[in-house]
């Protein structure tokens, strides 16, 4: 490990460094509390006095957090619990989150109101204060990797241009060495780190959704404050032991999981963001049934898209809308679900068949003409330059709500002291099926057939030389995404009240279309279920939040997949397999049950030194 | 070592390939070869590089539709499809490993599992009580043959991490999971040392005292001499000669097969002049010289041979 180095990024004391931290996290949080504006003009409105709004809380949440972390390193025992790899890399990063969202802001305001003259004393104080934490944080001793150690590309060697690659490399933070876990926690730990967990993403999450759709600033002050306190997590080790604790308890924690997005409708009293929420579940769901075909078969389809299209069209021409060919006919709901994958399942089979006998490139050329052939035919068939079948462009409108036990989605119903309105009623119904994909999704990866479709990936001579029927295993895999797609389909087109060939597209400036599907998969972590529905969450929710961004959004999203595919190729969340396949350690992948019971001088003293420590 | 062959079950033709021609364009890879493997028996393929061993192994395996001739496993012929050879019981290895590098050791003979359990989409979705016990009986069976080839403690790594010699046990392991009657080996000591060799001779022989037949291409001689009761040589796509190491190791073509066949005439007396010139000249100058003249001298009558 002679790669790292631990040492201050601005030269410091130690001690002074540690007490500047703690003072600038204790005035950046005071000054939450003081009007930073005049004006409410600034969205979030944060002038007043006593309470924080907007990207006040933010900052407030972020310097809190810095703070804690920060007090971590003066020997005080239950906090360490936070910060379990007892390094300062976590401090150091929730105090550039605070700095980057409170400077964020200053400059935010200035621009936005014309001039520092519209900052009160407050916002002053905050950026002084952020100014002093992050100074004092990158004073501390951080895990660094050695300038040596880093790769210098070509272009830095060049006099112009070294100072930028210099300025690139300032902080060189390295994740910081983890103490292996030296028993498994008591199961009730495991179970309160889950729940723990799971609450604290839930409300993270319903803040999100809940910024206001026109405050750009706020959602993105929320964004530079959940990555670096994600990182900072990271570096300190507690989210590995949470998702530690998930793969211990998995039943568990998908319960909870579940049971907390249930919680989410009733979180919001406005129904605009229960159709937000229903939105992203269709379109996690969606690309949680391209998981099984990118992410477990390999097979790089994209025009994915379609199913999801024929399911939504199935599900309109049975709805009974007047629109619909056959205006007659209504079915039950759960009738025109089965339709809708019946449907779905008959394409997937038609346009695998031929198709899955190619591989790699082809496969994916033939898939994305296929998914325009979908939407071009969907297109003409309007009675004029073809069969009269979809209506063409206009689609079916006024499809009308679903009725599931004489219970009806399109009503406002009142629970107590809850109001779930339409959307809400939707977000329920899509979260069943989204259980059920999930269900779907983990015990087919996790049984024979499953195993096959990872053989295939990774070698599809040699998985067909171990008995393999290629082609079939294929075909199931591409039928089963495509049927779970449908499925999705048909509550998209009831909860959109209408169905037309726009969306069906390969790539366009808004989800779902398959680019964007694909991406979601990719960005999230292949082979995964978190992975997806967290990609499709983030796909969904930015574009939504950052309306300023309109005409730039392809531009932002492929500089955002440039830039992950660099740094991160594995995704967000990594499947174990694909850590190591892009970062190979050259360390043997040893699961942790077998912690090595022998290996005695490391595991002894490491729970002395924690208490030590602490 | 090859005479405590275990033939107390009446023998028994495992695989008859007949007239086996493979032909790429012009180019015929593998000319209207037959070969039978018995039960109980290792047999040996040998033969210079390029002399289409591998293309034969992949006739015989379906991953190659041969031109002509017809491959039957105990009597019944093979439709020229991977899968279906090794469900009909013939399972093989590759010469340049490829196992699934990103599944875990457990996984990849699990997926060797595949011809011999029938859980399909249903099965794993609904997770009866059947489904849970061909699971169990799978695990429990590659345990089982990850034991036997000694791999049980590094049940939970991944393929890739595993070192090079336990890649090929893997490998192995997970071609004996389809519960083969005949096993294919291309090339299973490429690249070991002298150890690893032995241990897969050792592992060989254990194999086919579970009455598995095993046919193995290898380059190296003593491997093969050591463990097959049968030996075949392919030159130039042609089977040249069949029959047991001595009979083999006897014949004049074999070795004229792989080192090349004197000349009649003068040049070879004049390398054979240089070389007792120049074995007399190292003689004077010392004795340091002397095998490496004598090499020199080879060489220099192996090129004249071309």
């Amino acid at each position: 490990m002679t790669n790292t180095e631990t040492t201050p990024v601005v030269p410091l004391p130690a001690n002074t460094a540690r007490h500047l931290t703690t003072a600038g996290a204790l005035i950046t949080i005071a000054s939450t509390f003081l009007s930073w504006t005049w004006t409410s003009a600034f969205p979030g409105d944060l002038t007043v006095y006593g309470y924080p709004a907007g990207l006040q809380i933010i900052t407030l949440v972020t310097a809190a957090l810095t703070l804690l972390l920060a007090l971590t390193g003066y020997k005080s025992g239950a906090l360490a619990r936070l910060n379990p790899s007892r390094s300062n890399n976590p401090t150091a990063l929730a105090a550039l989150g605070t700095f980057g969202v409170v400077w964020f802001t200053a400059i935010a305001i200035a621009v936005d109101l014309g001039g520092l003259v519209n900052l009160d004393p407050g916002g002053y104080i905050a950026a002084v204060g952020a100014l002093i934490t992050a100074t004092g944080a990158l004073g501390l001793p951080l895990h660094r990797n050695t300038r040596d150690s880093l790769h210098t590309p070509d272009w830095a060697e060049r006099p112009a241009l070294a100072p930028v690659h210099r300025a690139l490399h300032t902080l060189r933070l390295a994740k910081p060495p983890q103490a292996r876990p030296t028993s498994t926690p008591e199961p009730w730990i495991d179970r309160l780190t889950i729940t723990v967990g799971i609450a604290l993403g839930l409300v993270v999450f319903t803040y999100g959704i809940g910024t206001d759709d026109n405050a750009s600033e706020t959602f993105i002050g929320y964004l530079i404050a959940i990555t670096l306190t994600a990182i900072a997590l990271h570096h300190s080790g507690a989210l590995d032991r949470f998702t530690n604790a998930t793969t211990r308890h998995k039943a568990l924690s998908a319960v909870l999981a579940f049971v907390a997005a249930a919680l989410f409708p009733f979180t919001q009293s406005n129904d605009h963001n229960a159709n937000l929420g229903v939105n992203i579940l269709i379109f996690a769901t969606v690309a949680l049934g391209l998981n099984i075909v990118v992410g477990l078969t390999g097979l790089l389809d994209l025009g994915y898209v379609a199913f999801l299209g024929v399911g939504a069209y199935a599900a309109a021409l049975v709805s009974g809308s007047e629109f619909s060919r056959f205006s007659g006919v209504q079915f039950p709901f759960w009738a025109a679900a089965l339709t809708g994958m019946a449907a779905s399942l008959v394409f997937g089979v038609l346009i695998g068949a031929p198709t899955l006998r190619l591989r790699g490139d082809y496969l994916a050329i033939v898939t994305l003409g296929f998914g325009e052939i979908f939407r071009l035919a969907v297109n003409n068939m309007d009675g004029t330059s073809g069969p009269n079948l979809t209506n063409g462009p206009n689609g079916i409108s006024r499809i009308p709500d679903l009725k599931v036990f004489g219970f009806n989605l399109g009503d406002a119903h009142t629970f107590g002291s809850f109001t779930l309105g339409r959307f809400a009623n939707y977000f329920f119904l899509m979260l069943l099926f989204t259980a059920i994909v999930v269900l779907v999704f983990t015990r087919a990866s996790n049984s024979r057939i499953g195993r096959s479709w990872i053989a295939i990936r990774e070698d599809e001579t040699a998985a067909t030389a171990m008995g393999i029927n290629g082609f079939r295993v294929k075909l199931i895999a591409f039928a089963l995404g495509a049927s779970l797609a449908g499925l999705s389909g048909t509550v998209m087109a009831h909860v959109n009240y209408s169905v037309n060939p726009q969306p069906y597209m390969f790539a366009g400036a808004a989800p779902p279309n398959s680019a964007f599907l694909l991406a979601a998969v990719v960005l999230g972590g292949m082979g995964t279920v978190s992975g997806p529905l967290l990609g499709a969450s983030l796909l969904y929710l930015i574009p939504e939040k950052l309306q300023f961004l309109k005409n730039y959004e392809l531009l932002a999203f492929g500089l955002a997949l440039v830039l992950l595919m660099r740094f991160r190729p594995e995704g967000i969340i990594a499947n174990r397999r694909r850590q190591l396949e892009f970062h190979d350690t050259g360390q043997l992948d040893i699961p942790e049950q077998q912690s090595l019971p022998d290996s005695t001088t490391g595991a002894a003293t490491a729970p002395d030194a924690t208490k030590a420590g602490a | 070592m090859t005479t405590m062959t275990t033939t107390t079950t009446p023998q028994q033709t495992v695989l008859e390939a007949r007239g086996v021609t493979m032909r790429f364009g012009g180019l015929t890879a593998v000319r209207n070869v037959d070969l039978t493997v018995s039960t109980g028996e290792i047999v040996g393929l040998i033969g210079p590089n390029g002399a289409g061993k591998t293309t034969f192994f992949n006739c015989l395996t379906g991953l190659y539709h041969p031109t002509e001739g017809t491959v039957a496993y105990k009597g019944t012929t093979l439709p020229p499809k991977p899968h279906l050879v090794t469900k009909a019981g013939m399972a093989r290895t590759f010469q340049n490993i490829r196992l699934f590098a990103n599944m875990t050791v457990l996984e990849n003979v699990l997926v060797g599992r595949h011809t011999r359990t029938k859980e399909g989409l249903w099965s794993a979705l609904l997770r009866g009580p059947g489904f849970r016990k061909a699971e169990a009986a799978s695990e429990e069976r590659a345990m089982e043959l990850l034991k036997f080839t000694g791999l049980d403690h590094k049940r939970d790594h991944l393929a890739r991490s595993l070192p090079y010699g336990e890649q090929r046990k893997l490998e192995i392991a997970r071609a004996l999971a389809s519960e083969p009657g005949l096993l294919l080996l291309d090339e299973p000591t490429a690249g070991m040392n002298p150890q690893e060799t032995r241990a897969t001779e050792e592992l060989v022989f254990a194999i086919r005292d579970k009455g598995i037949a095993v046919l193995v291409i290898e380059h190296d001689m003593r491997f093969i001499f050591n463990l097959c009761d049968r030996v075949a040589v392919l030159v130039q796509g042609e089977k040249l000669v069949e029959g047991t190491s001595d009979v083999v190791q006897g014949d004049e073509r074999v070795v004229a097969a792989y080192l090349g066949t004197p000349f009649e005439g003068a040049p070879e007396d004049t390398a054979l002049a240089e070389v007792q010139a120049a074995e007399s000249h190292a003689a004077e100058d010392g004795t340091a010289g002397t095998a490496e003249a004598a090499e020199e001298g080879d060489a220099a009558q192996g090129d004249d041979d071309k």
